[in-house]
């Protein structure tokens, strides 16, 4: 077994060392009735048989190529060479958490500057190193302000991804926490202003943005009406949208979250990704997470540690503001790495790329027969459409027309089994726009 | 870097703010390539923002110089032992990051229709039975992205059980002193009371004090085994007796199951529900922090809880297997992170299960727990081990004698280490024992380098003696030495300013 590297000689070597005669002496301690037979699990394989079997069973997976109008929180974006090769590199993948600091400034700095670009893109003064994803994120995002204002209800937007939704349901049944739900406006599909009686006693209004339906909501009158009423405004963001949209903490948001897969992570069937978790300075110490501070060392030069831990699991124990302890800290190098690359005008131009290929493909689509869209709201490159006939079939048709056209959003609520969302990035060249919308004007026509 | 707060000397490597030159690139987008009107009119109705992100623009080498500098300032289980006690920094094999990044795997969208992703399926399911396997449980649920969170997902699947047993009132959960702050934050997250169990002299849970603590009220007992101390509870069976007699389920923190592979099954031992740490155990990388994978296995008791959705599989006549995602679970506690999982790792650790089998993954536990002893035996006369017998993959020493006799801690001779390019072991954890030094030297060690390990503190500990201040002041050759963490907790610095 080449992962081991002792010969029979160095065991026995060992063996006397320690005093005992074999190896199972070391495992005395466990009673007898509990030792385990033979594991129940094939014999092992060598590099080349592994390598053929896990290619074997990729190669029975469709890859998702540039015909792709799949998002709904998970999105097809290009990834710089750059970015792998870096996130790539033996000491920072195969570092632990960065607990002795002077051998992982490398791992401890690039959350600094990932904390840094966080707070740049949100306009919120405090950012974590980050999050498991976005829908958790969500849930530690809501408990965060709940913590703050000693209140135990929730009122969430129905423009929350329904699956974050869930996450924060289950998050929320442990302390039992009450959830109550905001619609949208039926017209705009932007989420309607919750009135004061829902609100009263709410220590949190949680949004998302754009929100699920592609539709770019108005916060300022959503933060001003849960601050009368004493609640904080969370709100779950896709980052690549804040090279050009007003930033969260501008409206009124006292906490930001969002999901940096579409920094730099491949979609890699819905993770590893990483989450982002923002906020206002006044609630630093109710903030879950790892956190890096800027600090001096014994020779006055500066450098960075973990700080603030007494909010931590390991520190604070029961008292804790979270169990959570790893912050996907590869995936968070990478966003910070594509954040490098891009800068500030590739992050506001690739928007512009994506704003501009899905107003193009989506004026396209309503051209079509019974084609209309879900919402008036503005969108960002995401947008919700209502078909003429069931979305999921639709959606079987245009596959075999080689065009995956989006997200059947029957799977989500049978209310909307006649809507789709289709989420456009650069990724989807202009070729493939044309090639969608004639597809999807051959479909709907009925023809085969 | 200046700052009103904070100046200092130059640190080793700027941050990368603070190299931004306006109008340097890294990256080119594409032109849109379409017909449309500007793009403000477009998003007319939105708010944009007033002013760019401050984000750092340089070219794509200037980048890459400046992260791989940055990389050059880590220690990584690539360059050498890193016996982190609890943490299992195993060797990672590389044909795993390979088989991660397939385009099969890592180009896959979690909304393409289950026909187009059979194999990414297919993985998932036979990774579940590979982990039951191994732990003798019934189902496993691959979602949670970490320990943690696996824990918490553990704990909900035994609150709901409860309420669905007429035990809405049990409101604590029961956790030894020795266990890992996790434990603790996890059962306070889903709303219970926590209450510490004092272990034995022997450093293990005590049934008396067990059965004593044991009342009406309790839902849990989460336990790790082994333990934090490295030892095995040998009282395992009676503990699973007197818990599930006083209906209440036991939480088993996996952490520590890279000692009992092919040796023990928590399932055997009666437990309810356990979760792994395949970032541990089954060999993918940390990540300086993740990302890593915790999924939970369960017994019958809590199967109907697992977390949606589930792979399963169906067998048509005729047709070959078929995988899909089953949401149809009402009593599940529902969903506990979007999509299905961290796939890229559960590919890696699927990876490492078929390379080594059976056989090798009971091998890697062995010779885990060999390494351990070994070291366990050529320090013992040095550091005091305050639970001397035969431990599983990990041990305690303690720094007591030498912080009495000549002022040197652990946290000291954990710096004096870093200056030999080792990494420290887990120091100050678990916290019953004083100047704990919570070493794990994982089966990727060779003798030589247990060797030289083991050498390294025994030569510390005679430089505590004649030459202390080499080892209060260590240490010397890192790229930093000692932040000043007290200032770092004071004076806030969380993001760089111009």
């Amino acid at each position: 077994m080449s992962y081991l590297p002792h010969t029979d000689a160095d065991r026995e070597a060992m063996l006397a060392a320690i005093g005992v005669s074999s190896i199972d002496d070391l495992f005395a301690p466990i009673p007898a009735q509990l030792r385990a037979g033979k594991l129940d699990l094939p014999p092992g394989l060598c590099e080349a048989e592994v390598r053929t079997r896990l290619e074997t069973l990729a190669a029975r997976n469709q890859v998702c190529g540039s015909a792709s109008f799949l998002g709904a929180g998970c999105y097809n974006h290009f990834v710089p060479a750059a970015v792998r090769a870096l996130i790539g590199r033996a000491e920072f993948l195969t570092a632990y958490t960065p607990y002795q600091a002077e051998v992982s400034q490398g791992t401890l700095q690039h959350i600094f500057e990932f904390q840094t670009a966080v707070c740049e893109l949100t306009g919120l003064e405090v950012a974590n190193a980050g999050m498991y994803d976005a829908p958790s994120a969500l849930a530690e995002g809501a408990f965060l302000a709940l913590r703050h204002t000693r209140r135990e209800k929730l009122v969430i937007s129905a423009g929350v991804h329904p699956e974050a939704r869930q996450v924060v349901a289950t998050y929320a049944s442990g302390p039992g926490f009450a959830m109550t739900e905001v619609g949208l406006d039926a017209i705009s599909g932007r989420t309607r202003l919750p009135d004061p009686n829902q609100l009263a006693g709410t220590g949190a209004l949680l949004a998302q943005q754009p929100n699920f339906f592609g539709v770019i909501e108005d916060l300022t009158p959503l933060a001003e009406v849960a601050h009368a009423a004493g609640a904080m405004l969370v709100v779950m963001q896709n980052p690549m949208t804040l090279g050009l949209l007003a930033t969260p903490g501008s409206q009124g948001a006292d906490v930001a979250l969002g999901d940096v897969q579409v920094f730099g992570s491949p979609m890699s069937f819905g993770g590893p990704s990483a989450g982002y978790l923002a906020c206002r300075q006044e609630l630093l110490r109710q903030l879950p997470g790892r956190l890096v501070g800027q600090t001096l060392d014994l020779e006055g030069r500066l450098c960075y540690a973990l700080t603030l831990q007494a909010r931590e699991q390991h520190i604070r124990r029961a008292k804790a503001t979270s169990n959570i302890c790893s912050n996907q800290a590869l995936n968070a190098l990478a966003a910070t790495v594509y954040l490098a690359l891009l800068g500030p005008a590739g992050l506001r131009e690739l928007g512009e790329v994506c704003v501009r290929r899905a107003h193009y493909l989506q004026a396209g689509l309503l051209g079509l027969p019974g084609v209309q869209s879900a919402y008036s709201g503005p969108f960002f490159h995401e947008f919700a459409l209502r078909l003429p006939g069931n979305a999921a079939a639709f959606a079987e048709a245009m596959r075999a027309r080689g065009v995956e056209p989006g997200v059947p959003l029957g799977r989500f609520d049978p209310a909307f089994a006649d809507c789709l969302l289709v989420a456009v990035t650069e990724m989807n060249t202009p070729a493939d726009l044309d090639t969608y919308i004639a597809a999807a004007r051959d479909g709907l026509s009925g023809g085969a | 870097m200046e700052s009103p707060e904070l100046t200092g000397a130059p640190p080793v490597e700027p941050p990368i703010f603070e190299k931004s030159r306006p109008g340097h690139r890294g990256a080119e987008v594409p032109a849109a390539g379409v017909e449309t009107p500007p793009v403000a009119e477009l998003l007319s109705g939105a708010a944009l923002r007033a002013a760019p992100p401050a984000l750092p623009e340089l070219a794509e080498p200037q980048v890459v110089r400046h992260y791989t500098r940055l990389s050059h300032l880590n220690h990584a289980i690539d360059l050498g032992i890193y016996p982190l006690g609890s943490c299992t920094m195993k060797y990672n094999p590389k044909v795993n990051d390979e088989l991660a990044a397939l385009p099969g795997f890592a180009a896959l969208h979690p909304y393409q229709n289950p026909s187009e992703v059979q194999g990414a399926l297919e993985l998932m399911w036979e990774l579940e039975r590979s982990l039951c396997a191994v732990t003798g449980m019934h189902r496993a649920t691959l979602q949670p992205s970490a320990g943690a969170h696996g824990e918490l997902v553990g704990i909900l699947m035994i609150q709901a059980y409860h309420r669905d047993h007429g035990g809405e009132n049990r409101d604590t959960v029961i956790v030894p002193d020795s266990a890992h702050g996790t434990n603790l934050a996890t059962a306070t997250m889903a709303g219970y009371r926590v209450r510490e169990l004092p272990s034995s002299g022997r450093g293990l849970i005590d049934p008396g004090a067990l059965q004593a603590a044991l009342t009406e009220r309790t839902a849990a007992l989460m336990l790790t085994n082994p333990n934090t101390l490295g030892l095995f509870e040998e009282d395992i069976i009676e503990i699973s007796r007197l818990t599930h007699e006083a209906g209440a389920l036991i939480y088993y923190d996996g952490a520590n199951l890279n000692a009992i592979m092919g040796k023990a099954r928590p399932g055997d031992m009666g437990m309810d529900v356990v979760h792994m740490n395949l970032h541990k155990t089954f060999s993918t990388p940390h990540g300086g922090g993740g990302p890593g994978s915790g999924p939970v296995a369960v017994g019958g008791t809590l199967e109907a809880y697992l977390p949606l959705p589930l792979v399963d599989r169906r067998d048509d006549p005729g047709a070959g297997p078929y995988f899909y995602l089953e949401c149809d679970r009402p009593r599940s506690v529902g969903r506990v992170k979007g999509f299905y999982g961290n796939v890229g790792v559960l590919v890696r650790a699927y990876a490492y299960i078929l390379r080594m089998g059976g056989e090798g993954l009971r091998r890697a536990s062995e010779d885990a727990v060999l390494n351990a002893n070994y070291l366990r035996a050529r320090l013992c006369d040095l550091y005091e081990v305050p639970f001397d017998r035969m431990c599983m993959h990990e041990f305690v020493a303690s720094a007591a004698r030498q912080k009495q006799e000549t002022g040197v801690t652990a946290r000291d001779i954990a710096k004096r280490l870093l200056d030999h390019g080792v990494h420290a072991p887990t120091i100050y954890f678990p916290l019953i024992v004083p100047e704990a030094m919570m070493i794990e030297p994982t089966e990727s060690e060779d003798l030589a380098s247990l060797d030289r390990f083991a050498d390294l503190l025994r030569d510390i500990d005679r430089e505590a003696r004649r030459e202390p201040a080499m080892v209060t002041e260590a240490p010397h050759t890192t790229p930093v030495r000692r932040p000043d963490e007290t200032r770092a907790a004071r004076q806030p610095m969380l993001r760089w300013r111009s």
